[in-house]
């Protein structure tokens, strides 16, 4: 089940064509990456999902209906370039934005003491936002973004200004809002946190979708069959047609070694070849990084292009 | 709440609670009826010390024509005493020297007044006036004198310019009912260029802060946020219609400090008989006024009708202006590059505040006719001519053209707004911010 799909969303400004037939498809419950470098449509992708413009053609699907307008008040939306007013103060600046968001001030008021109490910064209700440090007013954006209780939680680059710290605590927050059954659509250059967060992914790259899935389906293809064995040896000197070895690091009693197969070779068969003659102690494949999907999958698409 | 109420409260009372907001509200009418009356009262009270002034008259035929008064004392003293004698002292003994070395009927520029200090202009048309009317005399002496004119002639010329030659225009309107009844033209003229200031005042400070909250919201990022839940046309309406009612509260409380000032004011003694006594010494060829005509006259004017336009034309130059103002607010990054855009938009409103100044010497002339039916000039040209009294049809069609305009221009203001908070980086050209309006 689809929380939202997006179908050959096609944006034109003046002569920059932003998204070029774009569709994506996140699963309910689930955190989804957005990928891609600077200026690929991202943030333009992002702000037609929540209406802030509207594409030329392609259509939104949220819960497989049409997107209507009552569906905005289902989103929270923490955009890239986010700020809050410096002179209002942090408690009725929050209100201000919940009740936009069409909750009730009883409500609203409810939840924000949860939230307040939750992040720790019940103290912070009658400061002014001018006052507080740039990390202190990104945890009140995120809690203006999330107050609502809204089923999808949009984030563009939600750890960009985050010390480590804090942006364990946003992560965690994730985690659990995905627990909770609400769909993460979450915009981010951080691969780690890709790796950690997301289930599934699409990479934008000049106006298209290059890459769409599930993570670690993404990373199984990318793969370059290259299994790393620890061996109870002093040295590997096996030799054969199938496979080709690409380091060898001596430690100790044992030694790791990179080895590189033949696509046809199944692992366990590689495994029983090596087992037959060296102790093994552990053995691993290297799944490529997010890092590494990405730029490969970026610089060959620019290649396939020029 | 829906969120258009909920934006408005907040544009609303963030602005009316702020400390500079209500200080400058209660001290504004203060101060100004502080400017109106501090120079009249202080006009009242007298220069303590007489001032001397010394006469040195070659001719002796003038100095006996000074007499001194309460401010001033001439002390003639005789030609033999030169003015060296008694230029050392200037300053310290007396005042001035006024020196007259020939005949002035014959070389009337042989008078100087020489002084240290700046000679009052009271003093100066004192004395030209002593002077001019003793020359009048001496020449209708030679004429006389001459013979060839008959004596009689001579003394009813004389009684003629003795009585002068004072001539008050009373200016008079019918209303339709064809009575006639007393104006003042100079009243009108007041009335009509206090409400142009303020409107003019108005739309720019109002204006203004309605380009500085597109802005601040724009460079705080948190403009982003707000139409992903909120239409941007909502977010729009919302700042303007908020604004505008913060400047018409203000307005509010303004008419009623100001009235209830006045009226304290008028109630006091001092002030009302200083004020009608003062006016006469200022200026002596006006008529002397006293308060009751001041309030028949006050009276003539259609405090109602002025007030109902003033607020109808507010309300459209404001609305007018304020979503040509957003539009730039939003159109660029930051405050710097507002110049740029703010130029023309400042000429044109500086020219309608002049056009509406000059309305006064002519309120039915092309000048004033033209700029009335112009949305960007009529809220406050149509300001300065309707305390004159104008037909009902002009002041119609000018509410109808402005109001038809204010939607027009805020239509295409919603449009560019709509698109401009979300740009962020260069300063955008004219031509690309019309490109923008065709944005889906």
């Amino acid at each position: 089940m689809y929380y939202l799909e997006t179908k050959d969303i096609v944006k034109q400004y003046a002569e920059h064509l932003a998204l070029n037939g774009v569709s994506i498809a996140v699963p309910q419950g689930s955190v989804f990456g957005l990928l891609g470098p600077n200026g690929a449509g991202k943030t333009t992708l992002i702000r037609i999902i929540t209406r802030i413009i509207a594409p030329d053609s392609g259509v939104i699907l949220v819960n497989g209906r049409p997107f209507s307008g009552q569906d905005v008040y289902r989103i929270g939306y923490l955009p890239e370039e986010r700020g809050l007013y410096k002179k209002m103060k942090v408690g009725d600046q929050v209100m201000y934005l919940a009740q936009l968001r069409g909750m009730s001030r009883k409500n609203a008021q409810t939840e924000l003491t949860k939230w307040f109490r939750q992040f720790n910064i019940t103290n912070w209700y009658n400061r002014k936002v001018e006052e507080l440090s740039k990390g202190m007013q990104q945890k009140v954006q995120f809690i203006a973004t999330v107050i609502h209780n809204p089923e999808l939680i949009i984030l563009d680059e939600p750890f960009s200004g985050f010390d480590p710290l804090n942006a364990d605590i946003i992560k965690n927050e994730i985690l659990r809002l995905k627990n909770e059954g609400k769909t993460v659509l979450l915009s981010t250059h951080d691969m780690e946190s890709v790796e950690e967060l997301c289930d599934n992914i699409a990479l934008i790259n000049q106006s298209k979708v290059v890459l769409h899935g599930n993570v670690f389906e993404i990373r199984n293809a990318y793969r370059q069959h290259v299994l790393r064995f620890r061996l109870f040896s002093d040295d590997f000197e096996m030799e054969n047609e199938s496979f080709t070895v690409l380091s060898k690091e001596k430690k100790h009693e044992y030694i790791d070694v990179r080895i590189q197969k033949k696509v046809e070779m199944e692992n366990t068969e590689l495994i029983k070849l090596i087992l037959n003659t060296y102790p093994v102690i552990s053995f691993e494949e290297e799944l490529p990084t997010m890092r590494e999907v990405f730029v490969s999958a970026v610089t060959s698409q620019s290649i396939k292009d020029n | 709440m829906n969120t258009l109420g909920l934006i408005i409260q907040r544009e609303y009372s963030s602005r009316v609670t702020k400390k500079t907001f209500i200080l400058f509200t209660i001290f504004m009418p203060v101060l100004f009826l502080a400017l109106a009356f501090v120079p009249l009262w202080l006009s009242t009270i007298k220069d303590s010390e007489i001032k001397k002034i010394v006469v040195i008259d070659h001719t002796g035929i003038y100095a006996p024509e000074f007499k001194s008064t309460d401010d001033y004392r001439f002390e003639i003293v005789g030609k033999a005493d030169e003015s060296a004698n008694y230029t050392p002292r200037l300053g310290k003994d007396f005042f001035a020297i006024l020196q007259i070395t020939d005949d002035l009927s014959k070389k009337p520029q042989n008078v100087f007044l020489i002084s240290e200090k700046q000679v009052p202009m009271s003093l100066l048309k004192n004395i030209e006036k002593v002077l001019s009317e003793k020359v009048t005399r001496q020449k209708l002496d030679e004429l006389s004198a001459s013979g060839n004119v008959d004596a009689q002639t001579i003394v009813k010329v004389r009684h003629i310019i003795e009585s002068g030659a004072n001539v008050s225009v009373s200016t008079l309107r019918l209303n339709k009912e064809g009575e006639t009844f007393a104006s003042s033209s100079m009243l009108s003229s007041i009335v009509g260029i206090a409400f142009t200031l303020l409107i003019y005042i108005f739309l720019m400070s109002y204006g203004g802060m309605v380009m500085q909250a597109v802005l601040e919201e724009k460079r705080s990022r948190i403009v982003e946020v707000l139409v992903s839940s909120v239409k941007p046309v909502n977010l729009l309406i919302g700042k303007i219609v908020g604004i505008g009612l913060v400047g018409l509260t203000q307005l509010f409380i303004w008419a009623l400090l100001l009235g209830s000032l006045t009226m304290v004011l008028g109630i006091l003694p001092v002030f009302s008989n200083d004020a009608a006594t003062s006016s006469q010494l200022m200026n002596n060829s006006m008529q002397p006024v006293n308060m009751s005509e001041i309030v028949a006259m006050f009276q003539t004017i259609n405090w109602l009708e002025i007030i109902l336009y003033f607020i109808v034309f507010f309300i459209g130059g404001y609305v007018l202006y304020a979503s040509i103002f957003a539009m730039i607010g939003a159109s660029v990054d930051n405050e710097q590059d507002t110049q740029q855009f703010m130029m023309p938009i400042t000429i044109i409103l500086l020219f309608a505040f002049y056009a509406g100044f000059y309305s006064i010497e002519n309120p039915d002339g092309p000048l004033a006719f033209w700029c009335s039916f112009i949305p960007f000039t009529s809220p406050v040209v149509m300001m300065v001519r309707i305390p004159f009294g104008i037909p009902a049809w002009e002041k119609i069609l000018s509410v109808i053209i402005l109001y038809g305009s204010f939607v027009v221009i805020s239509i295409f203001s919603a449009k560019i707004y709509r698109v401009g908070i979300l740009m962020y980086g260069k300063k955008p050209t004219v031509k690309e911010i019309i490109k923008w309006a065709k944005y889906k």
